[in-house]
């Protein structure tokens, strides 16, 4: 045998043209994505919403009048605790809908992954251009759920206490609140992106290319 | 002159497990492919040319034996070595084109350059040109879907061109396009091969392949039934044909 050639190493996916992919990917597959970002919405709105209602309940019980603030106290930490349920079970639902969706994108995109793996992708290429998308999704999902979530909750506080809440109104809390939701849904749709993209990375281009689909 | 082999297998095998049962569908390939050479890999279908293609492209692993591409042992290289292999050295072309959707003509040529790491400017320059060579200097900004098969085989040859590799493999590349399309399709394979050099690979059932092939390697359950040069393969033709 001859010498072994050095190959020198030089791959790269620019963060431009990964992020013009995969808004065309998405745009392309329009369907789905508002699916994937439906779900993280719904998730995360309830979750603010539980947590905007918590917010509510702790501020009528500090700076409320007494009559509504000692009905209240009675029976906090029982609601509390049967909401946390609540909350984790939407998420877990959420979590598994996303997984879902991306597996079923990640089989449907099988033939194009082989195929940029053929052109010199790297694993990582592709890992980086699921979570892109799945970075938009979750982003989108939990920056409008967080908002309808914090809204409906003001609502259904202005109809049972009338004015009052605007005096009471729990902005700092609330805030943290939002942005919290915010990070949890686009911590959820990452991870639950991850797994699809790394099994589709992971595949020979050979195997990913014959799987039709 | 010495020439040089760009491409070598020494024993190659490679099993499927159906189950707990092998399949054993390459049974030990030695071939050996010189620099601008022009290779028809012909054979029934299931012989095993497309399994063999993957293994020549670094696609797929071979269950024994060994390829060497321009002298280096695939086996030996890591993923990121052979990503770069599939990026510069081979380009690829498919029966079903394998174009991606969603990109222009322009972004599906341009890509294997953005992953080799050419500027976007430049990628899309010399991208205009390769789809010039190859007679779709208008179509650039099309879909796939807004293009014809024969159109779309001339993108996947473009953007096999991308990153001037060393060896086009081409699987059943006019497979599935009509006579004279396909016709222009092998006529614009020989003329690449010619003008840049290029080894060419092909699989096929399209005898019209081999009038233009430097040597024809018959393939039949997985192992070398024959190998032709060009000067006897046309005496062969009307024996094939009437297989
Ligand atoms: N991933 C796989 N798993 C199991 N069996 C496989 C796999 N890939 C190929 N085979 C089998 O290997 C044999 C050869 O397949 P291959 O695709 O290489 O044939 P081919 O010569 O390319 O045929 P064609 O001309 O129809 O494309 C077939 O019997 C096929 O079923
Ligand atoms: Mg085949």
């Amino acid at each position: 045998m001859a010498e072994q050639k050095k190959i020198e190493k030089q791959l790269s996916l620019p963060l431009k043209n990964a992020v013009q992919m995969s808004v065309r990917n998405m745009k392309v597959r329009f369907g789905r994505a508002i699916i994937i970002t439906t779900s993280i919405l719904l998730g995360i709105a309830f979750l603010t919403s539980v947590r905007a209602g918590n917010a509510f309940n702790m501020s009528l019980i500090l700076n409320g009048p007494e009559e509504i603030s000692s009905l209240l106290a009675v029976d906090i930490a029982e609601v509390n605790a049967r909401q946390g349920w609540l909350v984790s079970l939407s998420l877990l639902v959420c979590i598994v809908g996303i997984i879902n969706a991306m597996l079923m994108s990640v089989t449907e995109r099988s033939k194009e992954i082989g195929t940029m793996k053929c052109l010199g992708a790297l694993d990582k290429f592709i890992v980086e251009l699921f979570l892109l998308e799945s970075l938009a999704h979750g982003l989108i999902g939990s920056i409008a759920g967080a908002i309808i979530g914090v809204l409906t909750m003001t609502v259904v506080y202005l109809i049972q206490y009338g004015g009052l809440i605007f005096q009471i109104f729990p902005t700092v809390v609330i805030v943290k609140d939002v942005l919290f939701s915010i990070l949890l849904g686009t911590f959820l749709a990452v991870v639950g992106a991850l797994y699809p993209a790394y099994i589709s990375a992971k595949m020979e281009p050979a195997e990913a290319i014959r799987r039709e689909v | 002159m010495a020439k040089e082999a760009i491409v070598r297998t020494i024993g190659v095998k490679k099993s499927f497990m159906l189950g707990k049962v092998p399949l054993h569908v390459l049974k030990g390939i030695d071939i050996e492919i010189l620099k601008g050479e022009y290779i028809s890999i012909m054979g029934p279908s299931g012989s095993g040319k497309t399994t063999l293609f993957n293994m020549i492209g670094g696609l797929d692993k071979p269950s024994e034996g060994k390829v060497y591409i321009d002298e280096v042992d695939i086996a030996q290289l890591d993923a990121y070595e052979l990503a770069w292999l599939r990026c510069r050295k081979i380009g690829y072309i498919f029966q079903t084109f394998n174009l991606i959707p969603v990109m222009s003509a322009l972004e599906n040529v341009m890509l294997p350059m953005i992953f080799g790491g050419l500027s976007t400017d430049d990628a899309r320059n010399k991208s205009r040109m390769l789809l010039e060579s190859v007679g779709l200097g208008e179509r650039v900004n099309h879909k796939p879907l807004e293009l014809s098969g024969g159109q779309q085989q001339r993108v996947a040859i473009a953007r096999a061109l991308a990153n001037d590799p060393a060896i086009i493999l081409a699987d059943e590349p006019t497979g599935n396009l009509d006579l004279k399309t396909g016709k222009e399709i092998i006529n614009l394979l020989r003329e690449m091969n010619k003008e840049k050099c290029v080894s060419i690979i092909t699989a096929t059932h399209d005898l019209k392949m081999l009038d233009v092939s430097d040597r024809v390697i018959w393939l039949r359950d997985g192992i070398i039934e024959r190998v032709e040069d060009r000067e006897n393969i046309t005496i062969k033709v009307g024996e094939v044909e009437g297989e």
